[in-house]
């Protein structure tokens, strides 16, 4: 049953990804795709609580601590980038030159 | 049990201001705030999981380095770089995830008496199986953008066959590990699916040309969310899974928007090896081709009320854009309309004509996009093609035989006068001959795009 309430979830979620997506004007695909790598990053809640946990042996450590090292390069990086670009993009009217 | 309702009430939140913070993109006047607004989402999401974890120690190193690279590659890349930041992007969240999988499957298989359900099993091989893909596709990609290695399609023989079979194993081994996943050959073959998922993702990529990257990406970009939602099945988190959706669901779009602005089938665009030598190269074209100098330039630019400038990837390997805008700048002051059409798989990834030109300070009310652009365009003095070749090409209109036939194109060439600046004659990345640069209207101005703005820039400056 819990296979059941997750995949209602996901499929949920699909159907209102594809509504907010397909509402982005063209203009912002690029941020719209390092914003989506950000929040890819999500998998760091995943790789926290693996790396947090006790009694992991070396590998299981060396895994999630890498983990954690790729997801938080997703989320720093991604985030600060898609800031970067979108300051960028100014309305002609007051910020023009 | 409260922590418990209160860690997941969290995700709920978090969960929440992600989709705001997309909802916000849709305008770029928001965007900047939803993009804030997500990264507090998940600033939620990342202290609510801290609150159930015990140790903390591996979590400071990972996040450490992690936080000192992200920053620095954040704030150091090139806006002109920006696909192969994100193609890295890509590949970094699919080997995440495929490390998490990895990560909760060896806890299982060296701790005495664990016996994983199928759920758990058939997530950790998903997760594994996706992120290994997106990990060594997305690599490919930025090698092909970064061009380390050739964007041109690779193709061998029997390329089908090694692909079909790779499949089949991979589903065979998949079945045989969520049937038996911790004794007998159990990790044996979650390493083998890794070292396949591996070969899988360099496959599916090489036979794919740099023209079409921009499909690669979007597409990458979705399965490293799939990845994320494939994670979050194993660890049975819900935040996880919504979240993937969304960017799973992001990338899509983005994909099937490409594809349609190529006119071809997302399958044409990963198996037909499109712009190798072997693909149909459509009529030679005949004519005569009209130089012109930069200063016979100026003169019709003077004169002009309506320009509209029509960049491409060339715009970006010449750095061209700051002059560009400058003589946008100039042309305004001289009483001229100027608008920017940009068409939607022009450059290297979705968007990526919008980021320069904001980068220098283009407003984004004058970007205009292709279906804007085409109904007026019959009544624009000049259109300026700026390092674009088969977005206006007009064989996609005219030309049956052409590969890039039906492909919906910016139609400069029914603009009173097109310039076309141009290094040389060479064919565009499709390696298809350009019927506009024969036009009876078309004016080639030969030269570093650069350079020859730059004069244009001089000319009306004296």
């Amino acid at each position: 049953m819990e296979l059941i309430y997750l995949l209602f979830i996901l499929m949920l979620s699909i159907f209102l990804g594809f509504e907010l997506i397909s509402k982005v004007p063209a203009t912002l695909h690029t941020p719209l795709m390092s914003g989506a790598n950000a929040i890819s990053g999500i998998t760091l809640v995943g790789a926290i609580i693996s790396a947090g946990a006790i009694g992991n042996d070396n590998v299981t450590n060396l895994l999630a601590t890498l983990a954690v090292a790729f997801a938080t390069i997703n989320v720093v990086g991604g985030y600060l980038v898609t800031d970067r670009m979108l300051a960028m993009f100014k309305k002609k009217t007051g910020g023009g030159k | 049990m409260t922590l418990e309702i209160g860690i997941n009430l969290a995700y709920i939140v978090s969960a929440v201001m992600f989709i705001f913070g997309l909802k916000m993109l849709s305008s770029p006047a928001s965007a900047r705030r939803g993009n804030l607004l997500s990264s507090l989402g998940m600033l939620v999401a990342i202290a609510a999981t801290l609150l159930q974890v015990v140790s903390f120690q591996w979590i400071i190193v990972g996040c450490a380095v992690g936080a000192i690279i992200g920053f620095l590659s954040a704030r150091l890349i090139a806006m002109t770089s920006m696909p192969e930041m994100v193609a890295l992007l890509n590949g970094f969240g699919g080997i995440a995830s495929l490390l998490v999988g990895w990560a909760v499957y060896h806890n299982l298989a060296v701790t005495e008496g664990s016996s994983p359900d199928t759920i758990t099993t058939a997530s950790i091989f998903l997760s594994v199986l996706i992120g290994g893909v997106t990990f060594s596709g997305s690599l490919i990609a930025w090698a092909k953008l970064k061009e380390v290695m050739s964007g041109k399609p690779i193709l061998f023989f029997g390329q089908h066959i090694v692909n079909g079979l790779l499949v089949i194993g991979t589903f065979t081994a998949g079945v045989y590990f969520c049937m038996d996943p911790l004794t007998g050959l159990g990790y044996q073959i979650f390493i083998a699916t890794i070292v396949v998922a591996t070969l899988f993702g360099i496959l599916a990529v090489i036979p794919i040309g740099g023209a079409d990257m921009p499909v690669v990406i979007s597409l990458m970009n979705s399965y490293s969310g799939l990845a994320a939602c494939a994670a979050g099945f194993v660890i049975r988190n819900n935040v996880l899974i919504v979240s993937g959706a969304l960017v799973g669901a992001s990338g899509i779009i983005l994909t099937a928007i490409m594809c349609k602005a190529m006119n071809r089938s997302l399958s044409n665009v990963l198996f037909s090896g499109f712009g190798s030598a072997s693909s149909a190269k459509g009529k030679e074209v005949e004519g005569e081709v009209k130089p012109l100098t930069p200063q016979d330039a100026y003169y019709i630019l003077e004169a002009a009320s309506s320009v509209v400038f029509v960049p491409g990837y060339g715009m970006a390997v010449a750095q061209a854009q700051h002059v560009v805008r400058e003589l946008g700048e100039l042309l305004e002051k001289n009483d001229c309309e100027v608008t920017y059409a940009i068409h939607p798989v022009a450059g290297r990834m979705p968007g990526h004509m919008n980021v320069l030109l904001a980068e220098a300070n283009v407003p984004y009310d004058q970007l205009v996009e292709m279906d804007d652009i085409n109904p007026i365009i019959e009544t624009i003095d000049v259109a300026i093609v700026i390092g674009a070749n088969d977005v206006v090409n007009p064989a996609a209109r005219e030309d049956e035989s052409s590969p890039i036939y039906g492909m919906p194109i910016i139609n400069v060439d029914k603009a009173r006068t097109v310039f076309v600046l141009k290094r040389g004659m060479g064919a565009g990345f499709a390696g298809i001959q350009n019927a506009l640069f024969f036009g009876d209207n078309t004016r080639m101005i030969f030269g570093n795009a650069k350079t020859t703005i730059q004069g244009l820039v001089d000319e009306f400056k004296n």
